[in-house]
């Protein structure tokens, strides 16, 4: 009886022990989101050496990321729609196709693509490389300069990351849009009036108030998470026998989750 | 929190480490730019695909059940979208009131005698359709209120299974083994049968052989008969009509008939003339009946005065006699 009272007091611990450590990991990552947006709110964050740093991320994480990305994606989606057009053409509903196309893709699939992508080819490795300088001292060592060194090294990461994924999203979608048009009715401008009604139609303020929310916190989520977790993981010391790539992935794990409850409660907004 | 480092201190080693591209300011704004025009422009285009930018004019469809539309739902004309729903409120008198933007430039379609349905498929969007019959009517005013015709075919469908089962059961009586159908086939099989019997189609007539037989003898009797008509006839052709035929005599008959025939109307002629004359004399016997009546008046007066004249002469006369009886 006592060995099962132990039991039971010990998994009451470890429930204990994992809700104080998730719920001191959210308080970070809020308050270092305080922090970012109270810098962004700031001009001198925009100003001398700062400014240079903001556009060094900007121009070196959208350069080729965005022209992979629309290549991969247009490639895709391509493919998605066509599977769609011959699908809905074979039950007999061709005139729904280009509604679920929107919807599939511009809806649901390109935001989620996008977000995933510029966690894994941007701000991923931004937090691995900000850990590494941490572990270096080079923010310290910036710190005792007299530089903010998250104002100056986690303040244009976590604004490229933002950037990017409005950026992918944005050009993406544009691309698959025109794609869809193309793919359904062919290289003509007569179907014009009828595909902007259809899109009119699913784009409803709702829906369109969803999107863009959706594409808003997916892009706070994806750059603050990895930055923060890089920033301030050494307070807790759960993590420190870890190995670096250990720690990494629970990082990603994290952000993963963070993307995927986003995902469902849009669905949830769309759809219910 | 941020303070500004001195104008000598080195940049710092950490941002050292991201390869600066040549023009980063020129890029950088131009990714700015590219972005808000991409986000702008889609919002533009999708606020031009809600029609938020088209003149448009009200049109208010009323139906006791407003299911399967909704916000955004199109009226389509002809099969192409005029309008759109843009509100659905509850009515006062309980029935759904559809606002629906149509726009200016496809307005004219819709006439005051438009009629409008809202139709449910088994398959896909609820459908508003409108359909103008006659389209020299008045154009349908801004804000005009019209009942919707509902054609719900999910409805029809327990009917139609109801009915179609009907029918299979009375396909099913009429086809059974002892159906009247059957019984009915059977006939005509029969029938049919002795059709091809030796006596045909007069045997199944008659039901029997026999009395086939009596009406084919009855046959040949009467082409016998006819036969003998048929001499019959030539001779009476020949006596009627032949040279020394009734026909002459006939003529010869006739032609005297109308000599006596003119002979008669100048009888009649003469008949009236005297009538003619009787006419007058039945006058003057009129003139000379009125005469009458007044020598009668006259002679009438006469005999009054002399039987007046004779009663005072009575009267006077002293060999009167008395009448009159004296009680004692």
């Amino acid at each position: 009886m006592s060995n099962v009272l132990d039991a039971l007091l010990d998994s009451l611990r470890r429930l204990n022990h994992l809700t104080l450590r998730f719920m001191a990991r959210a308080w970070r990552t809020f308050s270092f989101a305080a922090v970012i947006l109270s810098l962004l709110l700031t001009p001198a964050s925009y100003r001398g050496d700062n400014r240079v740093a903001i556009e060094k991320q900007l121009v070196a994480g959208t350069g080729q990321n965005v022209l992979w990305f629309t290549v991969l994606c247009s490639l895709v989606s391509l493919v998605l729609i066509r599977i769609v057009v011959v699908t809905a053409i074979s039950y007999g509903l061709s005139r729904f196709a280009l509604e679920m196309v929107v919807r599939v893709l511009v809806l649901e699939l390109i935001p989620l693509t996008a977000a995933v992508f510029v966690a894994l080819r941007c701000t991923l490795p931004d937090g691995v490389e900000l850990a590494e300088l941490r572990a270096r001292g080079a923010l310290d060592e910036l710190a005792r300069r007299g530089f903010d060194p998250v104002g100056r090294e986690a303040l244009p990461r976590v604004l490229a990351g933002v950037f990017l994924v409005w950026l992918l999203v944005a050009v993406t979608c544009v691309v698959s849009l025109l794609l869809a048009y193309f793919t359904i009715y062919g290289f003509t401008g007569s179907a014009f009036a009828g595909y902007t009604r259809v899109v009119g139609q699913v784009f409803s303020p709702a829906v369109s108030v969803i999107l863009l929310l959706k594409t808003l916190f997916f892009s706070i989520a994806v750059s603050l998470i990895p930055i923060s977790a890089a920033l301030y993981d050494h307070v807790s010391n759960t993590l420190r026998g870890r190995s670096k790539a250990a720690r990494e992935l629970a990082s990603m794990v994290r952000l993963f989750s963070v993307i995927l409850l986003i995902e469902v409660i849009s669905l949830v907004g769309n759809y219910y | 929190m941020n303070p500004q480092p001195p104008a000598e201190t080195p940049p710092p080693p950490a941002t050292a480490d991201v390869v600066a591209p040549q023009n980063m300011h020129v890029q950088a704004a131009l990714l700015l730019v590219l972005m808000v025009a991409l986000v702008a422009g889609a919002a533009l285009y999708v606020m031009y695909a809600r029609g938020v930018f088209e003149a448009t004019q009200r049109l208010v469809l009323v139906a006791n059940d407003s299911e399967g539309i909704v916000i955004g739902s199109d009226l389509t004309f002809s099969g192409f979208p005029i309008g759109r729903v843009s509100r659905i409120e509850l009515g006062a008198d309980g029935n759904a009131r559809m606002i629906v933007e149509v726009s200016s430039k496809d307005a004219h379609w819709l006439r005051s005698s438009s009629i409008f349905t809202l139709e449910r498929g088994l398959v896909g969007n609820t459908r508003l359709r409108a359909y103008s019959g006659i389209l020299t009517d008045p154009p349908l005013p801004d804000g005009a209120t019209r009942d919707l015709l509902v054609g719900d075919a999910s409805a029809e469908i327990p009917r139609l299974v109801a009915t179609a089962k009907e029918l299979i059961e009375n396909l099913k009586a009429l086809t059974a083994p002892q159906s009247s159908l059957d019984l009915s086939l059977g006939n005509i099989r029969t029938l049919t049968e002795k059709f091809g019997g030796r006596s045909g189609a007069l045997g199944a007539l008659l039901g029997d052989e026999k009395n086939a037989d009596k009406i084919l003898l009855a046959l040949d009797r009467t082409n016998a008969l006819l036969a003998r008509v048929d001499a019959l006839a030539g001779k009476a052709d020949t006596q009627v009509f032949g040279p020394a035929g009734v026909m002459k005599d006939a003529q010869a008959t006739v032609v005297q008939l109308n000599g006596l025939l003119a002979d008669a109307r100048a009888s009649l002629k003469k008949v009236d003339a005297v009538l003619v004359e009787a006419q007058a004399v039945g006058a003057n016997a009129r003139a000379g009946t009125a005469d009458l009546g007044a020598l009668r008046a006259e002679v009438e007066s006469s005999l009054r005065k002399v039987d007046h004249l004779v009663n005072e002469i009575n009267r006077k006369w002293p060999f009167a006699r008395d009448t009159e009886l004296r009680l004692p």
